[in-house]
């Protein structure tokens, strides 16, 4: 029998694991040297992680134990969990910030498809962000009132970050506007805006929220430590996401205005239905980024002594006992950040995959 | 020459114009592009505008929906005075229809969304209203079974189909078209160039800039040659190709024909 075209096969060496290993690992001196060493630097480290990890380490000791242990101290974790994620919330009350985020983090992967957003989830935001806020604040039905002093911990780290995301994006969204317009006055107040906002690292909007800020208020009158410091992150993330937007806006053909300005859309419906759902796709990547980096930056605040979950976890490690286990208790903070971080990641890049697949599939017909 | 252009058209019909260009100029910076632009057009008048790349023809259309701002001179459409008055740009925008020479749809938008938006959100039309009225009009264009689809999944000819549709779609008074099939690929050049026959012979007033000197002999009512930022000729389509008057009008006639 003949073989006709068809049936000839790649060759052996182009497919399977050989295939494989030989265009990805040997291919060419360079990359067969590169495989070899970095190869030969995971034999040496891979191994001696896991015996510290995991075959040496010890998991539910005293700290007292820990020091006596060759491995890793992972009690350093679990014997400080409550106070590493609630802080110096009172020790009784912790279900409350626990369901808070329990809460937050099922409405966010609830709302994760966003052709289910509407108005009905709306109001279901509304009345679990007004359940969050009454079961972290208190001094209702029976809960005691906590002052958000005393918030500390992972709920802080979320509130923060999410309230700082929610709030910045649009207020970006606006201050890029504002700074195309034609209108003068509000082009050099929001050029001026971001400029400034963009000049200052954000320990000195942080500092200034905290130390600067109450100086100016009438006496008596004094605003929530954790909203100043919200408010910071807030507009300092802001001004980023504007300039972010902007390069959307700009990279927009010209004849997008012109189409829907003849139809005889005004400026604010042109925005909303024609400019922004298309510049606001272009700059999906660099936004994420800027949420990314805000979510993380929540961490500066330990300088104006609020007890996010890099701060309590510092304190933790200022006690006697577990002085010394940094390197556990850091790797589990980091493990948090990664786990939250890696998921805005995610989502961002399956939003962008839906909306790619909306606008640009190939003709079918 | 304005005198004589108002004169010639006087006896053609007495209703007021729908479009009045009064001695129009437009500068870019320095540059003079549009030198002493007079212009009436009636009801129902389709008008062809020629001439050499950089003449200014473009501009001259772009300002009737005031795309472009004029610095000099009167602009009247139906009835409107175009000045810095937001709502009257508007007014007037939403009476005239735009056809773009690179269909500018709006690509995150389906044929029939694109189609709905100016009506929903301009004319405050219910949106199965809407709906019903794109669906007409896709019929008009002949692509009805595309309505589902997005810009970036037709061919070109049929995102400028869709593009007429999406103008008629506000039910304008009067189309403005911007070098409609320069951007086509030739056996394309046809589908959009039949659409605009039907449009014309169903008795729409339309200033097209084109060089589809075929269709400006058809449909054309009068055809107006520009140079260098002025109106150099205009006369009816007979008259203009076998009889062309200005040394400048022959020469782009010998150019292009």
């Amino acid at each position: 029998m003949s073989t006709t075209i068809e049936e000839i096969k790649p060759p052996a060496t182009n497919v399977g694991v050989i295939g494989w290993i030989r265009q990805n690992l040997f291919n060419g001196l360079f990359s067969s040297i590169a495989t070899i060493v970095i190869l030969a630097g995971l034999i040496r480290v891979v191994p001696q992680f896991i015996q510290w990890a995991f075959i040496d380490s010890v998991w539910f000791t005293s700290g007292q134990e820990c020091h006596e242990a060759t491995g890793a101290c992972w009690s350093v974790i679990t014997q400080n969990i409550r106070f590493n994620i609630f802080g110096y919330y009172p020790y009784e009350e912790q279900w409350r910030p626990l369901i808070a985020m329990i809460i937050l983090i099922g409405m966010l992967i609830y709302s994760r498809d966003w052709n289910k957003w509407n108005k009905r989830l709306g109001y279901i935001w509304l009345f679990a962000l007004f359940v969050m806020g009454l079961l972290m604040k208190g001094g209702l039905l029976g809960l005691v009132s906590v002052e958000s002093t005393k918030w500390s911990g992972l709920p802080l780290t979320l509130l923060l970050s999410f309230f700082g995301i929610l709030a910045s994006y649009p207020l970006g969204v606006v201050l890029a506007l504002g700074r195309q317009s034609n209108m003068p006055i509000i082009k050099s107040l929001c050029v001026v805006y971001i400029e400034m906002i963009r000049g200052v690292p954000l320990i000195t909007m942080l500092f200034m929220s905290s130390v600067m800020f109450p100086l100016f208020l009438p006496e008596g009158v004094t605003i929530d430590k954790v909203l100043r410091a919200q408010a910071a992150i807030i507009l300092f993330t802001a001004a980023y996401i504007a300039e972010v937007v902007r390069g959307g806006l700009q990279a927009m053909d010209k004849g997008q205005y012109e189409a829907a300005e003849s139809l005889g859309l005004n400026y604010f419906q042109m925005m909303r239905l024609i400019i922004l759902p298309q510049a606001l796709k272009i700059v999906i990547p660099p936004t994420v980024g800027i949420l990314i980096s805000a979510f993380k930056d929540t961490s500066l605040v330990v300088i104006i002594a609020l007890y996010d979950i890099l701060n309590t976890t510092k304190s933790i490690l200022t006690e006697p006992e577990w002085t010394g286990f940094s390197t556990e208790a850091y790797i589990f903070v980091a493990m948090i950040y990664y786990v939250c971080c890696f998921s805005m990641s995610q989502y961002s890049r399956k939003i962008e995959k839906e909306l790619e697949y909306k606008s640009n599939t190939p003709q079918s017909s | 020459m304005s005198s004589e252009q108002v004169n010639k058209q006087t006896p053609a019909s007495n209703d007021k114009p729908i479009i009045e260009i009064i001695k129009m100029h437009k500068w870019y910076d320095d540059f003079h592009v549009l030198k002493d632009i007079n212009l009436e057009v009636r009801h129902k008048e389709k008008i062809v505008v020629c001439g050499p790349s950089g003449s200014g023809k473009s501009t001259m259309i772009r300002c009737i929906n005031r795309l472009e701002e004029h610095q000099r001179g009167k602009i009247i459409v139906n009835g409107i005075e175009l000045t810095r008055d937001l709502k009257d740009i508007e007014r007037v925008r939403t009476e005239v229809g735009m056809v773009f020479q690179h269909f500018n749809l709006f690509p995150h938008l389906t044929i029939l969304e694109n189609l709905t938006v100016g009506p929903i959100w301009v004319r405050k039309t219910p949106k199965k209203e809407a709906e019903e009225l794109a669906m007409h009009y896709l019929e008009i264009v002949r692509i009805p079974e595309q309505a589902n689809k997005y810009p970036g999944q037709i061919s070109g000819g049929q995102q400028q189909r869709v593009a007429i549709a999406r103008s008629l779609c506000m039910k304008p008074k009067i189309m403005l078209f911007d070098e409609p099939t320069s951007a086509l690929d030739p056996e394309m050049i046809k589908e959009v160039l039949d659409v605009m026959v039907d449009l014309a012979q169903e008795g729409m007033t339309m200033i097209v800039v084109s060089h589809e000197m075929g269709f400006a002999k058809t449909v054309a009512d009068r055809v107006i040659f520009m140079d260098f930022g002025e109106i150099v000729e205009e006369n009816n389509p007979h008259e203009f190709f076998d009889n062309p008057q200005h040394e400048r009008t022959q020469l782009f006639l010998s150019q292009i024909l």
